[in-house]
């Protein structure tokens, strides 16, 4: 039972930086925007937060410093791809390479410092119960915040009048604007959003999975979180689902190393981004759920006309 | 409060698609001193160790050359895909397999030698590269499958398989260990070009013809025609029956077969075995090198040099006045960005316009707008 316990926790850790980063960019991606620059946001908020608990001590600030360091980093993605105009795939594809080559030479005097990591939550009473007790209430506080964020953005994209208007924006931000709507100022503040989740996501890996400093330690993640994206059809509850998923293949390949299988540690190690390729495939078979879901304007710039 | 307002222009600016490349050259520079200025460097020192030094004298010229082989010969590949607007942006992976492929030769037939055997390699790195680029190609003509996502993922699978194989099965059974083929005979190395003046190799001569080639395949023939069309206006092309598919599985196969023909290259010319890590990222720093020669092979060509002397300068910053050699990496990205960014320009006419002028006509109708449909 225990075994079974742990598992289920390894999982939802490893779960939860793929969830975060992907929620982030579903809201991003149905304004309309294709930031693939998620994979720098993170190592940038991996860096930041690791680098502002190591310089004050406290995690809870390296994790404000997380979410800020991703949510400044996308400012750029931001102000390239809206009030400039330019590429949207270009520009993500930048965003990433130069989030990787910063963190990196911001890093350097972080490599092999120890680091410290965010506390458990602990409720006298409650996380000693047995099985479902650390399930529920032992877990990280950024695990907490990654289910509370997807039942947000749930609500706030299906629920409210300004999810709406989003939406709408994502799908057609000619007739967005000729209503009236602010598109760009709709769109900087989702790829900000979208920044500030990557960057969480960042924190969680510094802070949580590996409390500590390693180059490229987000590993294609971001990769993985556009994928869910795509995969979940932009829905948030499939994104979850799709997390999860992608989580016990992380675990499960990690497990399978640690028994001792007869195959490879390589040919395990690339499983997840294996069934990263074999998702897309079966998803995008189905042309009809994918053409109906996918934000219609998404990926073109807007310059607005007067 | 200020803000950006772009103003199309009647027709592309001549001037600035010439230009911007070097205002976005001047930019990073000026970006650049800035950062070594906060890292505690003199700028105007950092800058000579960093753009100056590493190419003062012929030998390093010939360094300049091994590192701004790879990037040209990926690039111009690229630059084909991203003209046909084909995300293909796993080079990376697609250098590594045309390293492993050709390596066969070399690594599993030692004993077989001549004049062949190098032919032969490039070939078979040529067909590697294309190959594993035909897997996005195929899964996006047949099911629709993002190319962006299935590239990118299989750099990461083509990593791994190449540390598997110079860890296992492929290791030097003499190597003491080390993860690492036997090293190649030497009718398996390319040839260097002026052996007494420095190290470079065959490569660079490669990608300066891949680079005749292709632009002469862009400007000069119909399927340069055919990939600008669907590149620009993807239904012009279906008019004028030129396919879609047809032109994924072209562009992917020829920025593949190139991608190939770089990792033999490294492979059999810089580096003379395999090793875990092949490549320093030429596969990604080769999408930069594409947009900074504005998808031109020839402007590629001195985009590549340009590029490759970022990643000397790195190294020798790092020697130097130990800063990490990822200051590469940063100023690749920074360049990218001002790339992009000036390429703005080409286009439109950047205002600067204060929030509390006078509104212009259109926005205030806009905001008319919701007023009359209450009225009625």
């Amino acid at each position: 039972m225990d075994i079974t316990v742990n598992i289920l926790l390894t999982i939802a850790t490893a779960a939860t930086p793929l969830l975060i980063a992907a929620i982030g960019e579903l809201v991003v991606e149905r304004s309309g925007v294709l930031n693939l620059g998620v994979e720098g946001m993170m190592i940038m908020g991996a860096v930041g937060g690791f680098g502002a608990t190591y310089l004050t001590g406290s995690p809870w600030i390296g994790l404000l410093a997380a979410i800020a360091m991703g949510a400044m980093f996308s400012l750029l993605f931001a102000v390239m791809t809206l009030s400039l105009a330019t590429n949207q795939v270009a520009t993500g594809l930048s965003l990433t390479l130069l989030g990787l080559g910063l963190s990196g030479m911001m890093g350097t005097s972080f490599v092999g410092q120890p680091g410290e990591r965010l506390p458990n939550l602990d409720i006298p009473g409650l996380t000693e119960i047995p099985v479902v007790g650390r399930l529920l209430f032992g877990q990280d506080p950024i695990f907490y915040i990654s289910i509370a964020l997807t039942a947000a953005v749930m609500w706030f994209l299906f629920k409210t009048r300004t999810g709406l208007t989003l939406r709408s924006i994502g799908d057609s931000h000619t007739s967005a604007h000729a209503l009236g709507i602010k598109v760009i100022r709709y769109r900087y503040l989702a790829v900000i959003f979208g920044g500030a989740c990557a960057g969480l996501a960042g924190g969680h890996l510094s802070l949580v999975y590996t409390p500590q400093w390693v180059e490229n330690m987000s590993a294609g993640r971001g990769w993985i979180a556009l994928a869910l994206v795509v995969f979940a059809s932009w829905r948030p509850w499939r994104v979850l689902a799709g997390a999860y998923i992608f989580g016990a293949v992380w675990i499960g390949q990690l497990h399978a190393q640690a028994f001792g299988i007869p195959v490879p540690s390589q040919f395990l190690s690339s499983l997840p981004y294996l069934a990263t390729v074999v998702v897309l495939v079966l998803i995008s078979r189905n042309k009809r759920l994918t053409m109906m879901n996918t934000p219609a304007s998404l990926g073109q710039p807007f310059v607005p006309d007067r | 409060m200020m803000r950006l307002e772009l103003v199309k222009r009647p027709q592309r600016s001549m001037l600035f698609s010439a230009l911007s490349p070097f205002i976005a050259f001047a930019l990073t520079i000026i970006a650049g001193a800035v950062m070594f200025a906060l890292l505690g460097v003199n700028p105007l020192t950092a800058f000579n160790i960093y753009f100056i030094e590493p190419i003062s004298q012929i030998w390093q010229l010939h360094e300049l050359a091994i590192k701004a082989a790879p990037l040209i010969l990926i690039a111009v590949g690229l630059s084909v895909c991203y003209k046909a607007n084909i995300w293909n942006i796993g080079a990376e992976g697609q250098f590594i397999l045309g390293g492993i492929v050709g390596s066969m030769l070399p690594v599993l037939f030692p004993q077989f030698e001549g004049p062949l055997v190098l032919p032969l390699m490039l070939l078979l790195g040529m067909v590697g590269g294309a190959a594993y680029a035909a897997i996005p190609a195929l899964l996006k003509t047949r099911f629709g499958t993002n190319e962006i996502l299935t590239s990118l993922m299989l750099v990461y699978v083509a990593q791994l398989f190449l540390d598997w194989l110079v860890r296992g099965p492929w290791r030097d059974p003499q190597g003491h260990g080390f993860p690492q083929t036997i090293q190649f005979n030497d009718s398996a190395v390319l040839p260097e070009l002026m052996p007494d003046a420095g190290r470079a190799n065959w490569g660079f001569v490669f990608a300066l013809v891949a680079a005749v080639l292709v632009w002469i395949l862009m400007s000069r023939m119909l399927k340069g025609f055919e990939v600008r069309v669907l590149g620009s206006s993807p239904r012009a092309g279906r008019f004028a029956g030129f396919g879609l598919n047809r032109m994924v599985f072209f562009a992917f196969l020829l920025s593949g077969a190139l991608a190939g023909l770089a990792g033999i290259s490294e492979v059999s010319g810089a580096i003379g075995q395999l090793q875990p890590v092949i490549s320093p990222g030429y596969g990604f720093t080769a999408i930069i090198v594409a947009f900074l020669g504005r998808l031109n092979p020839l402007g590629i060509v001195a985009a590549g040099l340009v590029l490759a002397l970022t990643y000397l300068g790195g190294e020798a910053v790092q020697s130097a006045l130990g800063i990490s050699d990822k200051v590469a990496r940063v100023f690749q990205g920074m360049l990218l960005f001002f790339v992009l960014g000036c390429d703005t320009l080409i286009h439109y006419r950047i205002r600067l316009v204060g929030l509390a002028l006078t509104k212009p006509e259109g926005v205030a109708k806009l905001e008319a707008a919701p007023k009359l449909k209450e009225a009625r």
